[in-house]
């Protein structure tokens, strides 16, 4: 009985098969890469502490249901949120709070008007954004994001007057190969301009 | 002069012999880079409202989404939340949260972002009750999830 042998497998059709499998990879693929803007909620304490704030270092913004802007009682657009909110934070007109054992002192990486009537120190400074239910959530993502660009704006800033780079460099630095000395200017530039906001209850 | 044929002009056929492996390499790039959609959305598909000052998303292992938008039936009105394939009340947000958690290990869920998919026409009533619920169980870190853009006007 002759053996039969067996013939070598054709691998010709080796390309369409991997061919047919990358399309089908190709159409069901979905890159999108999920951003947004990243915060940080208040936790919740049952003591109540009355902090006492100046009313100058809160730069109040209200919001109401027609989308309608106001900021310090004054009508104002979108687009003025950034500009208005630099101003305030980067004011400078008076003392930090002293925190252990050191001293109040002034402002010393300000470049504000140091206008006495405004925000005394960027540490002290607290944004309020008031909203109303009613009001749409695309308002509410544009002002936080005009906030978010004023702080960014001031770190960079501060960033390239300090250490001749601009906070997002510094991030992209440490994101790519981080390091301790980059940690401490991203953390220092953080600590001359907390993000403070406060959202207080919704206007019914 | 037999010695000095001329050569034959006119290129040789290219080789397609390594073109399996070219196909091979761009599928496992795909397949690698792939992620099926996890989810089917109930809800009208939200659309993202844009800004410029967007974090991208890290671990995405550690994300929870929560989509809110308009119900597909047009008489419906109102936000509709939606998590995990059906259309939730708020005050499941929490179960939902606990039940993602329960899905990690205990040291990552301190790490654990929830990203808040919502539809720039939504209220922000109902995002303020859904960061009410979070902020009940302590799920601190969120994120509005949004497009990369400048058109701020486009927002409302």
């Amino acid at each position: 009985m002759a053996r039969r042998e067996i013939g070598e497998i054709n691998a010709g059709s080796m390309a369409d098969i991997a061919f047919l499998l990358l399309i089908f990879f190709l159409v069901t693929t979905t890159m999108d890469v999920d951003s947004g803007i990243a915060r940080k909620l208040p936790e919740k304490t049952d003591i109540k502490s009355d902090v006492i704030v100046k009313e100058k270092n809160v730069l109040d913004i209200v919001v109401n249901r027609n989308n309608q802007l106001l900021v310090e009682n004054e009508y104002v657009q979108v687009t003025d949120v950034k500009r208005l909110a630099m101003k305030f934070l980067n004011n400078g007109g008076g003392l930090s709070t002293p925190t252990d054992g050191k001293p109040a002192e002034p402002c010393d990486y300000c470049t504000g008007d140091k206008d006495p009537s405004s925000s005394d120190h960027p540490t002290k400074a607290i944004i309020s954004l008031q909203s109303d239910r009613g009001t749409s959530y695309g308002m509410y993502i544009s002002i936080q994001n005009e906030i978010e660009a004023a702080y960014n704006q001031l770190r960079n800033d501060l960033g390239k007057r300090l250490y001749n780079r601009s906070y997002d460099e510094l991030l992209k630095e440490y994101s790519d190969n981080p390091s301790e000395s980059i940690n401490v200017k991203i953390s220092n530039l953080k600590d001359k301009f907390p993000q403070i906001i406060s959202e207080p209850e919704p206007i019914k | 002069m037999s010695k000095f044929k001329k050569k034959k002009k006119g290129l040789p056929a290219i080789s397609t012999a390594s073109l399996p492996d070219i196909v091979f390499m761009l599928l496992f790039f795909f397949m690698v880079s792939t992620t099926m959609r996890e989810t089917d959305l109930v809800i009208k598909k939200p659309v993202l409202p844009q800004a410029s000052e967007v974090k991208k998303l890290e671990q995405k292992s550690l994300v929870s989404t929560i989509y809110v938008g308009k119900s597909k039936d047009s008489r419906v009105s109102g936000d509709k939340i939606q998590a995990n394939d059906k259309i939730i009340d708020v005050k499941d947000v929490i179960s939902f949260i606990f039940s993602e958690r329960a899905s990690r290990k205990e040291e990552e869920v301190k790490f654990m972002t929830t990203s808040i998919k919502a539809d720039k026409e939504a209220n922000v009533g109902t995002i303020i009750d859904i960061k009410e619920k979070l902020r009940d169980i302590d799920a601190l870190k969120i994120s509005f999830s949004t497009t990369r853009g400048t058109d701020i006007k486009s927002n409302f």
